[in-house]
């Protein structure tokens, strides 16, 4: 038991070293120095040195809707579902908060909470259609959701250029900047906002503290595990897998208030900068433990803001730090996959206790 | 409204439907690909990351060796890696399919993205055209149909071949049974999952010619994540055309039209330029979730005709595990 | 000369399915294997014909040993066998199913292929249309579909798994005159069944079969009480019936008829009363499932009110029956009972729920050691479900349910048991009984039925054809009801 559970951390975590460094000296490079690029472009090299405020505020921008949207994805996961709406939930977030931002005017305090409140009602409402479609209509989660993710892209592209577009000048490049009051409040210059750290790590010990205390997920998990048992333990199966994608859509929307009023202070076309597909692997990545979330989003988070400086300084695409999660992720699963399937072999029977 | 009648108008003309039917050559290599593979019971996933990564594979092994015609085993072998994958998570360690192909869809897209980025902009080799001799010169037909390359022409061909393959032989016959009902072939003999690898493989490899179709024919030379949601469309439109090769192939020239249509619509509304193109997106979607809405389904039940026609159902064993015991 | 199975074993996980059997089979007989449901006749077969590989043993076909890898194997030598729910392609054609994986050029010639079947049906009387969708055909139809291709793969030795299920009287008649003369012709049939009157009326020899071993052989016709002692053992020994006092009924059907298929033909009226315990006899699919799923309102009857202690509960939800305290234990515990990946804990949470919002874990932890302790259960509280054998999940099953039931209603609560656990759940059942609490349970063991009913209703095909006070009646009774034999009658009402 112990060595198949060592197989399957050392052997995904050896599996991405050598084909990183194969993929890195095959493209010339000394396989060290775009670790240690990443690591100063999201936090300061060395880590946390004065001057990287800024990158560091931009990091915990990136790991918020990130980790926001992993904790809103092990909801649904645990409901059996596959959320690949992820990503039209956070831009249906991002947009009702920019409605808000733009159109409303009212105290600071006010502003701020109506947008991430409209962001959560918006991703709610999003999400909340994919349950729709699939308990009432029978439609799959995965396609409901994908085409629904196509549907709130092109109104973002719409949106930019259409309607909202910056006076004179229609250009994916985003709106106006939003009104200064409408911005989630941050500290000393940089983009870092402790009121989303907060709600982001308030969301994750809610998901956990809802999996781990509550008759609410206690039943949700059951839903997801075995639904003929559930029904017949009197659980309303249906009800649980809408409210599953009820809170998951709110958490994905106040990601893309983060990343709206937050991140860009405007709204631009790839506003969901992907992050719930990321998500998603960091989900699989964790294995749908909520604090796991919390490292893994944060390392995913440092790949994507510390990669960009990878091509100006190394002329390796940045895209390495999206090779570096996939092979992770993919070698983790493959492990386990091996793992229990040594473990089955080596027990083929039940202990064959009766009674 | 004008402006709608003539966007439909201009649909008619000879090159718009001899456009639409040159460019759909990429997307009915991958449908017809997407389409063995799940008759077999297999669904990847992976479609819209390993059509990527074979189109780069294709482009960049046709510049390097100067021949275009490399590319395309190349793009085919690609993707059939990455099809074996999807089928050794699900069939021998049990992996949940949709998990190892997203993850395999992930990881092929950035793969793309890092090893291609300094082909970005690089001028590549191309498919040479070439008219069929005779039947190009054929009024209106000639244009549409035979004045193309061979690329197209060999689309056309997957497309007739898959369809005869799995309804005229014998093989094909085993092949939809396998997906259907493995267990009845296994009654008759059938090495149900040696089948299943060899299929999905097949189809990984018609994956990768389309990605690679993309690259070098359809839209020359490499650029950021070129065929970005194609895949998606692939795996949508397979289950829209209810499995079937010929259906299928109809689906993907309705997205072609459709794509078209939006095109045309940009001159009569300029403020909509960047929108449009990406209309026909949510809308092929949309069709699908409308085409699997169990109302509908119920009340098309009483139409068996009308049923027939608007909808098939997935292979029985679709995306489940078979094994020997 | 003929074929032999000498000492087959084979085992799924910890169930001995098939315990060292042998079997010969003389060359042009029709040679019966009777047994009740999970005897292991079934796994034997799929054994013979290469669909399952045996563990360890020894087929030998006309002095040859063979070697069974795979069913290909099986064709090849002439093994050919008609699976009970018959292995065909519902959505392809009669002629697609006709030649899926037969031998032949690598075009599909379906003109001549057409032609063969036409002929293959011309020859036994069938007729079957090249391009019907086979989920058009009824299932006697998919058998002759079935028995025509393995005929035309060049089998030899037939073997059919209770082919009677689920076709018509009619079909039944020709279906025999074709296995009789296919066995004149020198073909081998294996022909399998709980059926007393079939095997009596088409085989020459009998073998019989009782958990995964063979109990008995004749040379038939052998009288078919003799052949009920060999099935279901001797008569058992009538337990002293404890003295529970009758009291009002509590679940009442009332003139109750499914919309179609079983259950429709004639309308079912059932008290039910305090401390009654009712049993359900029948092979399976006979309709007791049907029957037990309306009594817990997961299916609501075309005509005709389900009671529950006075309140007419027709229609209503499943909950609404929960609510009025009715349990269903469907048979599948794992897919229909537990939730396979919560641990024990988890599950007592589950059912002890009222409705708080945040869970006590300390107090579930310590209900879920005491129900353990208390029921025997062979895991920890922090168990999955999942990990325990079948008898511990289904003393955790009764640990879970609630007290005070009105009705509990079970499909084969002993199933796949041993006699100590199976002893141990009756004893758990009886309390409840005496507590007040009306039974209703389905099993395909006539000892637990005669041991522990008040009164037995026998299923067959669709419909309740006895209704048995237990005291009188015995295993002989039953076993021939079972087999739609009515005693002192002499064919089974069709």
């Amino acid at each position: 038991m112990t060595r198949s559970r060592l197989n399957f951390i050392v052997l995904p975590a050896l599996v991405v070293l050598v084909s990183v460094v194969a993929l890195l000296l095959a493209a010339g490079t000394n396989p060290w120095e775009p670790i240690r690029l990443i690591i100063q472009g999201s936090l300061g090299w060395p880590p946390f040195e004065s001057g990287s405020a800024n990158k560091v505020g931009d990091t915990f921008m990136v790991w918020v809707p990130i980790a926001l949207a992993s904790a809103g994805l092990i909801v649904t996961f645990n409901a059996g579902m596959w959320n690949i709406g992820i990503e039209g939930q956070i831009i249906m977030g991002a947009i009702a908060a920019a409605l808000v931002a733009r159109e409303v005017s009212a105290p600071r305090p006010l502003l701020v909470l109506l947008t991430i409140v409209a962001g959560a009602a918006g991703g709610l409402l999003w999400g909340l259609l994919v349950g729709i479609l699939r308990t009432a209509g029978g439609v799959n989660e995965i396609f409901g959701g994908l085409g629904l993710d196509f549907v709130a892209l092109s109104l973002t592209t719409y949106l930019v250029i259409g309607p909202w577009k910056r006076p004179g000048v229609a250009s994916t490049s985003g709106t106006e900047i939003f009104p200064a009051d409408s911005f989630l409040p941050s500290v000393g210059g940089t983009r870092l906002s402790p009121l989303a750290v907060g709600i982001t790590l308030l969301a994750i010990a809610g998901v956990w503290l809802l999996f781990r205390g509550t008759m609410y997920g206690l039943k949700l998990k059951a839903v997801g595990r075995n639904r003929p048992s559930s029904f017949l333990m009197g659980i309303p199966t249906d009800r649980y897998l809408l409210g599953a994608f009820v809170i998951c859509g709110a958490l994905a929307g106040i990601a893309g208030t983060a990343q709206a009023t937050g991140f860009h202070q405007k709204l631009i076309p790839t506003i969901s900068g992907n992050y719930g597909f990321l998500a998603i692997l960091v989900v699989l990545l964790a294995r749908f433990r909520p604090f796991w979330v919390i490292p893994i989003s944060f390392f995913f988070a440092m790949i994507a803001v510390g990669s960009s400086s990878l091509s100006l300084r190394l002329n390796v695409d940045p895209s390495l730090g999206g090779v570096l999660q996939g092979v992770l992720v993919l070698s983790t699963i493959f492990g386990l996959g091996w793992a229990a399937l040594r473990a089955a072999r080596e027990s083929p029977v039940d202990d064959g206790e009766v009674g | 409204m004008s402006g709608f009648i003539n966007a439909l108008v201009d649909m008619f003309d000879t090159a718009t439907i001899a456009s639409i039917v040159a460019g759909a050559s990429a997307l009915l290599f991958a449908t017809m690909g997407e389409t063995i593979s799940e008759k077999a019971g297999v669904i990847n996933l992976s479609v819209d990351g390993s059509m990527m990564l074979a189109a780069l594979a294709g482009f960049v092994v046709a510049l390097q060796t100067g021949s275009v015609w490399l590319g395309f085993p190349a793009a085919a072998a690609v993707g059939m890696a990455a099809a074996l994958v999807v089928a050794f998570g699900s069939i021998r360690l049990s992996l949940n399919q949709v998990a190892v192909g997203f993850v395999l869809f992930a990881l092929c897209t950035e793969l793309s993205r890092f090893l291609g980025d300094s082909y970005v902009g690089r001028p590549g080799e191309a498919v040479p055209a070439w008219d069929i001799p005779g039947l190009s010169s054929i009024p209106f037909f000639g244009r549409v149909l035979f004045q193309h390359n061979l690329i197209v022409y060999l689309a056309y061909v997957t497309v007739v071949a898959t369809y005869l393959f799995m309804y005229r032989t014998r093989r094909g016959l085993e092949l939809q049974g396998v997906g259907e009902r493995p267990e009845a072939a296994h009654a008759r003999g059938i090495a149900v999952n040696r089948l299943r690898y060899l299929y999905t493989a097949l189809g990984g490899a018609l994956i990768g010619i389309g990605g690679a179709a993309f690259t070098l024919d359809l839209k020359l030379g490499w650029s950021d994540r070129p065929t970005r949601n194609l895949g998606w469309i692939v795996l949508a439109i397979v289950i829209f055309g209810g499995w079937h090769p010929l259906r299928a192939a109809f689906g993907v020239l309705l997205f072609g039209a459709l794509q078209a249509f939006a095109l045309n619509l940009v001159p009569e509304f300029p403020n909509l330029a960047q929108v449009l193109p990406s209309i026909p997106f949510p809308a092929m979607i949309l069709v699908l979730v409308i085409v699997n809405w169990k109302a509908l389904l119920r009340w098309l039940d009483r139409y068996p005709f009308l049923r027939a026609i608007l909808r098939s159902d997935p292979p029985g064993a679709i995306g489940s595990r078979f094994e020997v015991s | 000369m003929g074929l032999e199975l000498r000492d087959i074993h084979k085992r799924f996980g910890p169930v001995h399915a098939n315990d060292g059997i042998s079997i010969t089979v003389e060359t042009g007989t029709l040679h019966g294997l009777l047994g009740e449901n999970g005897a292991g006749k079934s796994t034997l077969m799929k054994v013979l014909s290469g669909f399952h590989s045996a563990d360890s043993g020894e087929i030998v076909l006309d002095g040859q040993t063979i070697s069974l890898a795979s069913p290909a194997d099986a064709i090849a030598a002439g093994i050919g066998m008609l699976h009970q729910d018959p292995l065909v392609f519902l959505p392809f054609s009669v002629i697609d199913n006709f030649v899926l994986a037969s031998p032949g050029s690598r075009r599909l010639d379906r003109r001549r292929a057409a032609h063969e079947l036409a002929e293959m049906c011309d020859r036994y009387g069938f007729r079957l249309e090249p391009d019907t969708p086979v989920r058009l055909l009824t299932v006697g139809e998919r058998q002759q579909l079935e028995i025509l291709r393995l005929l035309w793969l060049g089998a030899r030795v037939l073997i059919l798994d209770e082919p009677t299920t689920g076709i018509s009287a009619d079909q039944r008649i020709k279906l025999f005159e074709t296995l009789r003369a296919l066995a004149a012709e020198g073909m081998s049939v294996i022909f399998v069944s709980h059926k007393l009157e079939e095997i009596a009326d088409l085989c020459e020899r009998v073998t019989v079969m009782t958990r995964g071993r063979v109990v008995g052989e004749a040379d038939m016709p052998v009288p078919p009480q003799q052949l009920v002692k060999m099935m279901f053992g001797q008569a058992v020994e009538i337990r002293d019936r404890d003295h529970v006092q009758l009291g009002v009924p509590r679940l009442a059907l009332d003139s109750v008829r499914n919309a179609s298929g079983l259950l429709s033909e004639e309308p079912l009226s059932l008290e039910v009363k305090t401390g009654e315990v009712i049993g359900l006899a029948g092979m399976e699919g006979s309709g007791q499932d049907v029957f037990l799923r309306i009594c817990a309102g997961m299916r609501a009857p075309r005509e005709g009110t389900v009671t529950v202690d006075g309140r007419d509960l027709t229609g209503r939800h499943y909950r609404d029956f929960l609510a009025a305290k009715v349990k269903y234990l469907p048979a599948g515990r794992l897919e229909e009972g537990l939730i396979d990946g919560l641990t024990i804990t988890e599950h007592f949470i589950l059912t002890g729920d009222r409705g708080g919002f945040f869970i006590d874990w300390e107090a579930a932890r310590r209900l879920a050691k005491d129900q353990i302790d208390r029921y025997s259960i062979k895991g920890t509280e922090a168990s999955t479900a999942g990990s325990l054998s079948g008898g511990n999940q289904q003393r955790l099953l009764l640990a879970m349910l609630p007290a005070n039931l009105a009705a509990l209603l079970m499909e084969h609560p002993t199933r796949g048991l041993d006699i100590e656990s199976a002893d141990w759940v009756w004893e758990q059942l009886l309390a409840r009984r005496a507590d007040g609490t009306s039974i209703v349970f389905a099993s395909a063991d006539l000892d637990e039925l005669l041991r522990y009913s008040d009164r037995i209703l026998v299923f067959f095909s669709g419909r309740v054809i006895g209704e048995l006070e237990a005291a009188d009646t015995d295993v002989e009774e039953i076993g021939l009801l079972i087999g739609g034999r009515r005693p002192g009658r002499e064919e089974a009402p069709a």
